[in-house]
């Protein structure tokens, strides 16, 4: 059973927050295959927050295939994310690190680099959309 | 599915000043709904009226499809928590319980107890000397116990200190889970609010500003930074709810349901405190100004 947990500075909505850290400890292994998620119930009387958001956050975890809810027991893990991804990250991490060393000696300092990468990342977002 | 509260016209009024004015509302049951707004500005006239302790002076008022207070079945199926979690300084706590079991008909006398018991409290304590986290909970298992379909609190955690707070809104949010129970409560602080409410009312002088579902409300408000620009020169889908200018930039408060393509705007999204805040300066901006020109 994993705990959830909300950053209320995040600026990130409540609902995909939830969202993110089922996705998050799918990825690392914390949830697997068969395991039940917490209880709408249980999640609402641990953070106070609307039942609406904690229901809103388990049917996209629905739609997207990785939980289901078995009607009166819970919600229940269907599919993993370890495998895939986890696997991918090393060499990622690499490609991310040769970047930086180059915006480095580009000059950039720490924000220009990370604004750099967040305005870059926001249009490759929005063109996906798009 | 019956609404949870609709108003039309309704208005209330103390003598010469309205308290609440031109008030219409359609909230869906199966809500939390917070009600926001300064103090005075008629949140408690609103939430008195819907609970029956109050009649309208104009317009109409239903909740759950009846007239507020109007028999006992209707009473049955609101309960009210009054400002400041009232309670009998002088009886128990089985007391508070023996009191609720004879004035309630749907009252549910093992969930009050099993209620008492897990909140860790002494039923043969008086509540004059309970601690004010502990009687808002003693408040709140009374509006739970009574089983009601819609529960109306008013102010009930002002008084309260942060863990006394969520403790207190854990509590009502896990009832509404159990006994899917429909919820308004009244603040003066959107942080109260912000993780609890799915639908929102902003009420200030005596008026509904704005009112919706949270995440409708979200979607559609917007806040956008560009060169300097006159407010009349904006589409007409995008309402402006506020505008501030310097010499070179103007930012604008909108809400519009159209998406904006304007490349001369930063669009950022708006917490929902910003939302409520920039309703909550337009109406002083609109009741200053006379006085602003006068100083003129």
């Amino acid at each position: 059973m994993i705990e959830f947990h909300l950053d209320e500075r995040s600026g990130v909505s409540p609902y995909l927050q939830l969202v993110r850290q089922v996705r998050q400890a799918l990825r690392l292994g914390l949830l697997q295959e068969g395991d039940q998620l917490p209880t709408v119930k249980e999640v609402v009387a641990g953070l106070a927050i609307n039942p609406n958001t904690v229901l809103k956050a388990y049917r996209e975890l629905e739609r997207e295939g990785l939980v289901a809810p078995r009607p009166g027991v819970g919600t229940f893990v269907t599919r993993t994310l370890t495998d895939a991804s986890l696997a991918a990250h090393g060499a990622l991490r690499q490609d991310l690190r040769r970047w930086l060393t180059k915006a480095r000696r580009a000059g950039l300092d720490d924000e220009s680099i990370e604004a750099i990468f967040m305005t870059t990342f926001r249009t490759a977002a929005q063109e996906d959309i798009a | 599915m019956t609404a949870a509260l609709q108003a039309q016209g309704l208005g209330r009024r103390y003598g010469k000043r309205w308290a609440l004015s031109d008030c219409t509302l359609d909230i869906p049951a199966g809500h939390v709904v917070g009600l926001v707004g300064p103090n005075g500005a008629g949140k408690t006239t609103l939430l008195n009226l819907a609970s029956g302790q109050l009649a309208p002076t104009t317009g109409t008022i239903r909740v759950l499809g009846g007239r507020p207070g109007s028999d006992r079945a209707q009473m049955g199926k609101v309960g009210f928590v009054a400002q400041d979690t009232p309670t009998y300084a002088g009886l128990t706590i089985t007391e508070h319980l023996k009191l609720g079991a004879k004035l309630n008909p749907r009252w549910d006398d093992a969930l009050a107890r099993e209620r008492i018991e897990r909140l860790g409290l002494d039923p043969a304590q008086r509540a004059g000397k309970l601690s004010g986290g502990q009687r808002a909970q003693l408040a709140l298992t009374l509006g739970i116990a009574k089983r009601p379909e819609l529960l109306i609190l008013d102010e009930p955690v002002a008084a309260l200190d942060p863990l006394a707070r969520r403790e207190f809104m854990q509590g009502l949010l896990e009832a509404t889970v159990e006994h899917e129970l429909s919820v308004v409560l009244s603040s003066h602080l959107v942080s109260d609010l912000e993780r609890t409410c799915d639908y929102l009312i902003v009420l200030v002088d005596s008026r509904v500003q704005v009112a919706g579902e949270v995440e409708e409300l979200l979607a559609t408000h917007h806040r956008l930074t560009g060169p300097q620009r006159d407010t009349g020169r904006l589409p007409a889908d995008q309402q402006v709810i506020s505008a501030s200018h310097t010499d070179r930039q103007s930012t604008f408060i909108i809400r519009t349901e159209a998406p904006i393509h304007d490349p001369a705007w930063t669009v950022s999204q708006l917490s929902l405190e910003d939302l409520v805040l920039a309703y909550m300066n337009t109406t002083a901006r609109t009741h200053h100004r006379p006085v602003l020109e006068a100083q003129r």
